[in-house]
């Protein structure tokens, strides 16, 4: 049991898991960071994102390389969606109670989960590999499939662009103003509004982009959304609501906390997930990489 | 002079009625007052932290799990009788509130909620996971009835089926425990849980201990969040890892908000509410969490106060309009 490959084995399982989760997570912390709203319905648009992959590839089915368009449209979609609910509902939000903003975003929760039960069934659904990563590679006595490396690297590459925009661009340079004191960048002439509502997109994007590309290697069913949210709730707790790096580092914890605890603890591994999440909340409640609220 | 509304024996009315319902009402109308009655305990229970103490406590269901869990498996697997597990389930709800709570009042505001959240996550792991103590993700079926059977000898109960027993016995215990936590909303300790909640800087500034008090809220609302569980462990003949998982906190909150956090019997107005709803709703449509959705966007957005917020603030504004009619009409004259 203690012998490398199979170590290396789970070390990659936990690889995997986090990078995915870091997809997912980073815009809860974006939203989180920037709005100071926690987004309950982040994890439902991450479902829609599923769905609608699924849609599409249905629809697509005679066209080349239908997987990537769909997934790529999928997203989209999300991210109109995530404006219109930021537009029209979280907007009247700001500024009043974190109990009602809570509330709202949980009353999302409520409606897409029943508007895609209504519309998909409550059957699991599938997509098959894209014929360009299906397989696997031999690698260190065990095989690793190529769309688990592709995800990893997926997550690496929205990490590193994520931080190119946000640290260098001028877009990412008022997203930075922003969370740290939103009314000082309005009086300076910023559109506010504008940038809250590119923010909610982007996240929304970034949630039915994940969604989408989790298709192939998790089966969608109703369900998947109030169970995400908890595993990103989780990430971004360990590494630090609202930070971008900490969203990273505590994807990769998370990722490798769960995958060893199932070897020593076999049926608490989710137990130490939320034992590790609460201990950082007791310690260090703005988590291992963010900076306290003011 | 005191208003009207504080000089009714509201407690004691709802008594009184409820007490009716298994006389006139059918099988049915029995099932859906004892759920009532259970919930309205539990969402009071929020209230206390919620409208009386300003904490937003996402994680109020462990403490109703954990009373279920506590009074299930001391009845089923023990044969513990129910006027010893019922007391032990408020204890170690109120135990197990007591640590954690230790923890979250020393967050403030969002990251209290993520706390109270989190714990009542580790709960759900445990709960879902320990097969041995909580039966796993297979619950613990069968919780028995508690042995109700020397009602039959008190005069016009005598023909009460075992669910009637039950619904009496839960008025009785829910009665006594709202007028208990009215008490204590009442008493000086609740007049300064509220104290802190307009204002905690200010509380502190003038020596008062928050965090003991918000603990000591914490740990009441638990307790009473665990009889509510131990209760309902037995009317819904089971345990089940579900009661703990996160989105029937979110549910004891719509129905605490639904009915009004200002007022006491805001949260059972609320709880009736959305019994009944859910019932009538559920036999037309399987999609109740839309209807529940689009009722708490409706709240959000137009109702905040909720229905007891809603009506009082109606009330308020009806009494304006007849003072300034009395008012124009002595000018006029």
């Amino acid at each position: 049991m203690g012998d490398a490959s199979f170590l290396l084995t789970q070390f990659f399982g936990g690889l995997t898991t986090a990078m995915f989760l870091f997809l997912i997570a980073s815009g809860l912390s974006l939203v989180f960071g920037v709005l100071r709203v926690l987004n309950f319905a982040h994890g439902s648009f991450y479902m829609l994102g599923a769905y609608l992959a699924w849609q599409g590839v249905q629809w697509l089915t005679p066209l080349l390389g239908n997987f990537w368009l769909a997934a790529l449209m999928a997203a989209l979609v999300v991210a109109v969606l995530g404006g219109l609910v930021e537009r029209l509902l979280l907007r009247h939000m700001y500024g009043k109670d974190e109990l009602y903003q809570l509330l709202l975003t949980y009353a999302l929760v409520l409606i897409l989960g029943d508007s895609a039960k209504a519309i998909w069934g409550t059957q699991q659904l599938s997509v098959s590999r894209p014929d360009l990563l299906d397989g696997g590679i031999q690698m260190f006595g065990s095989v690793l499939p190529i769309y688990n490396i592709f995800i990893m690297w997926a997550g690496v590459v929205i990490a590193v662009g994520g931080w190119l925009v946000l640290a260098r661009s001028s877009a990412g340079r008022l997203v930075r103003a922003a969370a740290l004191d939103r009314e000082m960048l309005g009086a300076l002439g910023a559109n506010v509004g504008a940038l809250y509502t590119g923010v909610f997109m982007a996240s929304s994007f970034l949630a039915g982009l994940s969604g989408a590309l989790v298709t192939p290697i998790e089966s969608i069913v109703p369900g998947m959304d109030v169970e995400v949210i908890v595993e990103a709730f989780i990430v971004v707790v360990i590494g630090g609501l609202g930070s971008f790096w900490g969203t990273f580092w505590g994807s990769l914890i998370y990722g490798q906390v769960l995958s060893f605890g199932i070897l020593i603890l076999p049926s608490f591994s989710l137990f130490s997930v939320f034992a590790l999440m609460a201990v950082i909340l007791v310690v260090r409640p703005w988590g291992l990489f963010g900076k306290p609220l003011r | 002079m005191t208003p009207i509304s504080r000089r009714v024996p509201w407690t004691l009315i709802v008594f009184l009625i409820a007490m009716i319902v298994p006389w006139l009402g059918s099988r049915y109308d029995t099932f859906l007052a004892t759920q009532i009655a259970i919930s309205g305990l539990f969402a009071v229970s929020l209230n206390l932290l919620l409208g009386t103490t300003g904490l937003v406590s996402f994680g109020h269901v462990a403490y109703f799990g954990i009373g279920a869990y506590v009074c299930g498996i001391l009845m089923k697997t023990y044969a513990v009788p129910f006027s010893l597990a019922l007391p032990a389930a408020a204890v170690g709800a109120a135990f197990a509130s007591l640590v954690f709570g230790f923890f979250c009042v020393r967050l403030t505001r969002i990251y209290f909620a993520m706390l109270s959240l989190a714990f009542s996550q580790i709960v759900w792991a445990i709960a879902f996971k320990w097969n041995e103590v909580t039966g796993g993700d297979q619950g613990l079926p069968d919780v028995p009835y508690p042995d109700l059977d020397w009602m039959t000898s008190i005069p016009l109960f005598g023909d009460f089926g075992i669910a009637d027993q039950f619904y009496v016995l839960t008025l009785v215990v829910v009665i006594l425990c709202l007028a208990a936590m009215q008490r204590i909303v009442g008493s000086p300790f609740g007049r300064m849980l509220t104290t802190i909640r307009e204002n905690p800087e200010r509380a502190s500034a003038i020596g008062v201990d928050v965090r003991s008090y918000q603990l000591a809220a914490f740990v009441v609302a638990g307790g009473f969040a665990g009889i509510a569980g131990a209760l309902f462990g037995i009317f819904n003949r089971g345990v089940f890892a579900d009661y703990v998982y996160w989105p029937k906190s979110a549910e004891v909150m719509i129905m605490t908000i639904l009915g009004g956090i200002q007022h006491f019997w805001g949260p059972v107005v609320g709880a009736a509410t959305l019994v009944v709803l859910n019932q009538e709703i559920t036999s037309y449509t399987e999609y109740w969490s839309f209807v529940l959705g689009a009722i708490l966007l409706v709240l959000l957005f137009i109702f905040p106060g909720g229905i007891v917020g809603g009506l009082s603030a109606g009330w308020a504004w009806l009494r304006r309009r007849r003072k300034d009619t009395v008012r124009a009409e002595v000018k006029s004259a």
